[in-house]
């Protein structure tokens, strides 16, 4: 029987959660990497036994760690990440020139065909990518050159946390920052385009700028790779054009503030938000834990509450902190700043938390087993 | 040789309990002796550090013989008694809270 492998990275370490494919019984291990943060782990589609874990601490820097036993040993590669050339500045919260400074790697993302290629995303923002398992580690300096004297930091840092894979155009790159926005390659990182066309942001001095924007996650579901969704700092969009353009799509939500999305493994159509109440309160509205579907691909939205707390829940699900599984009936997977780890085996219908009192959850993500 | 003690997460790192013993070749200073115990850990490099810079990382402080050595000169002598191996060189994690 197929199964899964849970990812959680949280604020104190990692955990690696397994069920068989039925995800009734669930296996907690860890924590990995003690007392560290991890803000991401993930496993390559290539091989799901090689994973990558970002580790990090404001006292000892950016540590790499590979396991290639389904994270049952792990070991560290390399921590290296060098901007190309004279780094530049980007600016800061007061608008004045800041000098780029690496602080950690928020965003693993490996080859969809390579379990030694890995893409990593910095804050400050920056794509670097490894060819060799993470023993060394180069950046794609174009990036940073589109117009990266405007970017800028969101109350969180600036940070490249979205890295999209299309596998049909291996040279096609969807990446996110915030607070920067989303940019597109087409040649493997050579060049890179701004793609915040129709997005709307009313806290930056120019509310339509071409860069500038908070995005704060990007799904796409592999299928239709044309299409993504975004969740905005404020605001539910979609592009149906590759990022070209972007529309609106938060209908009934009752708040469109919110931090992750994810879309159905085998429902294009159907996307997964979790809506916070503001950008000055980071936690769901009237204390109801709620997480909201579309089977439209937005504007009609349900809102998905069976096993989830309906009354004074203050946590927050953070922008990598769910994911879905492959299995037939699609699992959905969300992490919390509580320390909680919900699943739901049905698609959202039902919710259960396989984890609780984990220190504050800062990544999701799921392997499908065979 | 030279006794140095790291903090929990760097001893756990580099995959060793107890104390560090480092020989030094030449005059022992706060550069040969990192130089020394990365080359020994390959794992320590840029947690103490930082890549390029090698300035030591602002969260980190160095005790010897009981005194804050942290912004001597790194290519100062150590203190006798540590390059003796009688006084532990101590690498050590600021407390300097966090987010929890």
């Amino acid at each position: 029987m197929s199964g899964v492998r849970v990812l959680v990275g949280t604020r104190k370490g990692a955990f690696i959660l397994t069920a068989d494919g039925q995800r009734k019984q669930w296996r907690i291990d860890g924590p990995f990497f003690g007392g560290w943060e991890i803000y991401h782990l993930k496993g390559s589609p290539a091989d799901p036994n090689r994973l990558y874990a970002s580790q990090s601490s404001g006292w000892f820097g950016q540590m790499i760690q590979r396991s290639d036993d389904g994270g049952q040993t792990w070991n560290p590669v390399d921590n290296q990440f060098t901007y190309e050339g004279t780094p530049g500045a980007h600016l800061w919260y007061d608008g004045t020139p800041h000098p780029w400074e690496f602080k950690r790697i928020w965003h693993l993302e490996p080859s969809l065909t390579d379990a030694d290629t890995v893409y990593a995303g910095a804050e400050d923002a920056a794509l670097f990518r490894s060819s060799d398992g993470g023993k060394s580690w180069q950046e794609l300096p174009a990036l940073r050159s589109v117009q990266g004297e405007k970017w800028a930091p969101g109350a969180g840092g600036m940070g490249l946390h979205t890295i999209l894979l299309d596998s049909a155009k291996p040279q096609r790159l969807f990446i996110a920052i915030s607070s920067a926005g989303a940019f597109r390659t087409d040649d493997g990182g050579q060049s890179w385009k701004p793609i915040n066309k129709g997005l709307h942001s009313e806290y930056i001095p120019d509310p339509t700028a071409e860069v500038g924007h908070c995005v704060h996650r990007i799904a796409m579901h592999p299928s239709r790779p044309n299409t993504l969704f975004m969740q905005k700092h404020w605001d539910v969009m979609r592009s149906d054009d590759a990022g070209d353009s972007w529309r609106e799509v938060s209908g009934n939500l009752p708040t469109d503030f919110g931090f992750p999305i994810e879309v159905h493994a085998h429902e294009p159509e159907t996307i997964y938000v979790v809506p916070i109440k503001s950008d000055a309160e980071h936690y769901p509205p009237d204390g109801k834990l709620r997480v909201y579907r579309s089977r439209t691909g937005g504007n009609d939205w349900e809102a998905l509450t069976a096993g989830l707390p309906q009354a004074h829940c203050y946590v927050n699900v953070l922008r990598d902190a769910m994911a879905v599984d492959q299995l037939d009936e699609c699992g959905v997977y969300f992490g919390t700043t509580g320390g909680q780890v919900y699943a739901s085996a049905d698609g959202g219908d039902h919710w259960e938390a396989i984890a609780e009192h984990l220190p504050a959850v800062v990544a999701v993500e799921v392997q499908t087993l065979p | 040789m030279i006794r140095v003690v790291l903090p929990f997460h760097l001893r756990t790192l580099a995959k060793v309990e107890g104390e560090v013993h480092l020989d030094v070749a030449g005059t022992a200073t706060q550069r040969s002796l990192l130089e020394a115990l990365e080359a020994r850990f390959p794992v320590l490099r840029g947690a103490i550090r930082e890549h390029g810079s090698l300035q030591r990382r602002p969260l980190l402080r160095f005790f010897a013989c009981a005194e804050d050595v942290s912004f001597d000169d790194p290519d100062a002598p150590l203190p006798d008694a540590v390059a003796r191996g009688e006084e532990p060189f101590f690498i050590v994690g600021a407390v300097s809270g966090g987010q929890e």
